[in-house]
Order: C-alpha cells, then sequence, then structure tokens
C-alpha cells in the first residue's frame, strides 16, 4: 500500500537512517559525557567515540582522521574554509576564484570577504552548468590564493569535475576547496585522488542527523591552515571551538560507514528509478532537462515544463509528493533560481522548473505515483494556461509586444 | 507555505476558465504581467460587456502562475459578472487578499488581478472608441505596477 506523501526532496534533506539513530542513541542518556573531559571514564568513552565516528567519516573519503574537523554542519564548514584560508594567507594574497552556482553558504561567504577586501571571481558556466577550465586558469593570477568549487550543484545534480580542476590549483600553487555536501555518500568521493584541499560537507544529507558536518582540511602536501572563526576551548586542534556534539558525530560517523557500504547499490538503483522518472516526464510535450545529462548525480532530476508556473505545479500535487521548484513566486525579488538563470535559463523556463531529488527510501510505487501525478497537474495548469493556449496557437511569445 | 482553504479551492476548481471572442467588440481583453519584467504570473482576463447598460454579462481567464494568483483570476471572474464596468473598476486588490487571505508574499497577484480588470475594461473602452478610465482615488501604494497595466491585444 502506498503511503502518502511520498518524499522527493532528498537533496534538501534526508530522513536520518534507523541504523543511524540505533547508533547515537546510547550518547543522549548514558554515555553522555564531554569529549573533552580528560579526566573521567566519562569523558573518555564521549572521546573514543568521537574518534571512531572520525575515522568512519575519514575512511568515506579517503583521508587521514586527524584531516577531519567537526562543525555545525556543511554551511559553518565552507564559512571556516573561505574565512579561514583567506585570513591565513592574506599575505600571499586576496584572490579567490568561484563559480556562479555555487550554494549561497559560499557565494554570501564570498560577499562578505569582498567587504573585507578580498577579491573574487565569479566563473560563468555553460547551458550544461558546466564552468570552462581555461577560463578558470586564465583568472588566476599571482594573488590568487584559493579557487572554490562546489562538486555537485544541489539544484541539478551537475558534478564538477574535480581533478581536471584540481590538476590546474595544484599546478598553479593554489587551494582547492569544495562545498560536497552534495557529493558525499551519494558517488565516490577521494580528496586524494580529486586532490582536494578543504571539503565542506553535511551529515543530514546522507542520512544522518542534522546539526553536524565536517570540514576535511589536508595536512600534507600541501599543510592547510585555516583561522579558527570560533574562539573558545581550542577544540578540533584549535580551528573549531565549542564541546563537540557526541551524539551527532556519531551518527554521522555511521551514516558515512553505511553510504560507503551501499553507495554503490543505492546508486545504481536511485539511477534507475530517476531515469524511469525522467524518461516519462520529458515524454511532455515542452519539457526541457535541466544540467549535464551525463555529468549528474545518479538520484537528482531538474526539468523545466515550459508554459506552466513551477509553484501553481507543486500545488497541484504538494499534499501527496514533496519536491522543490526553482520558480520563486513567494520569493520578494520574484526572482527564479540563480543556478538555472546561469545556465543561461529565460525567466520562463526557470519559473518552469521541479527539481525531483530521490533517496534511498525512494520506492518504484512511488516514482510511478510521481509520474502520473506530474503529468496530470501539467496537463491541467497547461489548460488555463494563456501561454500554452498561444503556443499552441502558433504566436510567438518573443514576438508578443508585453505592456509596459 | 499553507494556502487557505480559498486559494485552494478556486485551485482546484477554478471558475469561468476559457477565452472569449477577443475580436469582439463587445469583448475586453487583457493580458498582464510582462515576463520581462519580472513577473512570475502572467493573466489573461477576458470580459464580455453589454453595450446598452454596461453590464458584465461574462468573464473568462487564463492565467500562467502560482496557486495564489490562479486563485485571484478566478476570484475575480466570479466578483466581475453582473457589475458595471464602472463598478468592476472599484475592485481593490485589497478585496482580493481579504477574500483569499493571501499572505503579503502574494500580494503581487491581488495586484495583478487588479491591473488585469482596469486592463480589460479600458480595452473594452478604446474598441468602442471612449477614453481609458482611471479611478484617482487609489493611486498610493502600488505606483510603480499601474504602468504595466494596459492590454497586449491593442
Amino acid at each position: 500500500m502506498l503511503k502518502l506523501p511520498i518524499y522527493l526532496d532528498n537533496n534538501a534533506t534526508t530522513p536520518c537512517d534507523p541504523r543511524v539513530v540505533e547508533a547515537m542513541l546510547p550518547y543522549f542518556t548514558e554515555t553522555f559525557g564531554n569529549a573533552a573531559s580528560r579526566n573521567h571514564p566519562f569523558g573518555w568513552a564521549a572521546e573514543e567515540a568521537v574518534d571512531f565516528a572520525r575515522e568512519q567519516v575519514a575512511r568515506l573519503i579517503g583521508a587521514d582522521p586527524k584531516e577531519i574537523i567537526f562543525t555545525s554542519g556543511a554551511t559553518e564548514s565552507d564559512n571556516l574554509a573561505l574565512k579561514g584560508v583567506f585570513e591565513m594567507y592574506a599575505a600571499k594574497g586576496n584572490h579567490i576564484i568561484t563559480t556562479a552556482t555555487e550554494h549561497k553558504a559560499v557565494l554570501d561567504t564570498c560577499r562578505h570577504l569582498e567587504k573585507q577586501g578580498a577579491r573574487v571571481t565569479y566563473l560563468g558556466v555553460n547551458s550544461e552548468g558546466l564552468i570552462d577550465l581555461k577560463e578558470l586558469e586564465a583568472a588566476i593570477t599571482p594573488a590568487t590564493i584559493m579557487v572554490a568549487v562546489i562538486y555537485a550543484n544541489n539544484e541539478i545534480g551537475v558534478i564538477n569535475p574535480m581533478r581536471d580542476i584540481s590538476a590546474i590549483t595544484r599546478r598553479h600553487g593554489v587551494l582547492l576547496m569544495t562545498d560536497a555536501t552534495q557529493a558525499v555518500g551519494k558517488i565516490p568521493v577521494d580528496v586524494n585522488k580529486d586532490g582536494i584541499d578543504l571539503m565542506a560537507f553535511s551529515a543530514h544529507k546522507m542520512y544522518g542527523p542534522k546539526g553536524v558536518g565536517a570540514l576535511y582540511v589536508r595536512r600534507k602536501s600541501p599543510r592547510v591552515k585555516v583561522t579558527a572563526q570560533l574562539d573558545g576551548g581550542g577544540h578540533e586542534r584549535g580551528m573549531r571551538s565549542g564541546t563537540l556534539n557526541v551524539p551527532g558525530i556519531v551518527g554521522f560517523g555511521k551514516a558515512c560507514e553505511i553510504c560507503q557500504q551501499e553507495m554503490e547499490e543505492d546508486g545504481k538503483h536511485l539511477q534507475i528509478l530517476r531515469d524511469k522518472l525522467e524518461k516519462a516526464l520529458l515524454q511532455l510535450e515542452e519539457s526541457y532537462l535541466n544540467g549535464a545529462p551525463n555529468q549528474r548525480l545518479p538520484h537528482v532530476s531538474n526539468i523545466s515544463f515550459k508554459y506552466v508556473e513551477g509553484e501553481g505545479l507543486l500545488m497541484g500535487f504538494n499534499k501527496s509528493i514533496a519536491i522543490s521548484s526553482g520558480s520563486a513566486c513567494t520569493s520578494a525579488s520574484l526572482e527564479p533560481s540563480y543556478v538555472l538563470k546561469a545556465l543561461g535559463l529565460g525567466d520562463d523556463l526557470a519559473h518552469s522548473s521541479l527539481r525531483f531529488g530521490l533517496g534511498r527510501f525512494t520506492t518504484e510505487e512511488q516514482i510511478d505515483y510521481t509520474i502520473q501525478a506530474v503529468t496530470d497537474a501539467v496537463n491541467r495548469l497547461r489548460a488555463i494556461s494563456p501561454l500554452w493556449e498561444m503556443f499552441k496557437d502558433g504566436i510567438d511569445l518573443d514576438t508578443i509586444q508585453w505592456a509596459h | 507555505m499553507a494556502y487557505s482553504e480559498k486559494v485552494l479551492e478556486h485551485y482546484n476548481n477554478p471558475k469561468n476558465v476559457g477565452s472569449l471572442d477577443k475580436n469582439s467588440k463587445a469583448v475586453g481583453t487583457a493580458l498582464v504581467g510582462s515576463p520581462e519584467h519580472g513577473h512570475s504570473d502572467i493573466m489573461r482576463l477576458q470580459i464580455e460587456v453589454n453595450p446598452v447598460t454596461q453590464v458584465i454579462t461574462d468573464a473568462r481567464f487564463k492565467t500562467f502562475g502560482c496557486g495564489s494568483a490562479i486563485a485571484a483570476s478566478s476570484l475575480v471572474t466570479e466578483w466581475l459578472k453582473g457589475k458595471t464596468i464602472h463598478e468592476a473598476l472599484r475592485i481593490d486588490n485589497m478585496d482580493i487578499v481579504e477574500e483569499l487571505n493571501l499572505p503579503p508574499v502574494k500580494l503581487h497577484c491581488s495586484v495583478l488581478a487588479e491591473e488585469a480588470i482596469k486592463a480589460a475594461v479600458n480595452n473594452y473602452r478604446y474598441k468602442n472608441g471612449l477614453e481609458a478610465l482611471v479611478l484617482e482615488e487609489e493611486e498610493e501604494e502600488y505606483e510603480e505596477e499601474e504602468e504595466e497595466s494596459e492590454s497586449a491585444f491593442h
């Protein structure tokens, strides 16, 4: 029996895997010690649990446990990486290169740093959401200290070629930072093979708990340092003070371990379901896939249904299916997704987009239901869309003299 | 954000969807909400007017937009029927906001519906050789929006 509502917004957050919750529970009540309490068994047990989790997290990304700094999540990790490197490497330069399709946690931190004297280059992307590597290389100057490129985009799922990017940053002696929140646990990420120097990621996008994340900070070739952004007890090798969230970290570790074991199988399963969904929805007239088709996360699909507005479309089934839209009908600016705009989509297509984010617990039955519900809603809204009528009448919308 | 019951009702069962003959002299057509000007909603509103009594005998819409925009369009088609065009011009966007319990982020949907009414009335008047009617008293808040209130179907 199909249980509603169906959750297809796994890029926003994922449910905790029950195995993760089970691992966490003792650390709320029995093993509740402060990991920094060095002189009694409660503290030792907590520290041991954190060390174990640190190994689980490090193993998933091919890092050394000493290179993992626990934080409250990817936003904090992005802030620590960007601000911490900008301050630590001030003597070397003030130039940061990033992309137009980063998460807000990177973009807004860069805007903040610009006010502190940073010079930031925002690289554009092509219609598939990919940066031009020649443009990246040409943007590097002697003052460049860091390149920050998102590993896999949260809206369209496009995966950046990190190995090609790190070949460039290495050649120029520039640090490579990446927000890998959507990628870690979903696709193989290896900080050494990928040549990454700093990497932000989060537990709740990979079936772990909310409120815990990590920043990977490379210790060898090169040894990277960041200036702490939170002062206090000097936890996490002085880079991030604050009592460790032991149950959260334990859950994060367990989530990483499960992902490492099941990623391959999960990925195959999800890609089959995603492709089924995508194939069916792209059969609708005037529907378009957003983002490079063959360089994407296996569980993400972003589709524009031309001539219907995304939020209006969602309303057709938002009691039974949870997905998100690139429309910004509710935002104060009425501006649609900046990521889709960066791909060169017009407002019409950007407003008409839906993002489907499948997850470990998605079933084929749910996908079949979704295909039917979305198809029905698109057809119903097109029947009341003036733009669809004009399109069907052969009127080129670009030639309409809009009143202004 | 949760939608009000009234918005849901209009969204699920929109009233008066469709078209009237835009070439008829009795029909006024408005197409408002240019996508090039940052609108996320586009409304086409049509009214059929009895030339003798100036009473609106029929109203139809088609709307590209969120649920609130669809609901606002559906609502005004219901309100317009039976009103004279002068009465129609007195429909204020805040009347729509109140009726549908629209939250502040959805005010623009009501503004667009009000613009559509004015544009449809004036398109009808224009076709019949009459000058545009503008009510003086309610121009304070949304002045910047007013300039977009003309029909695309002149």
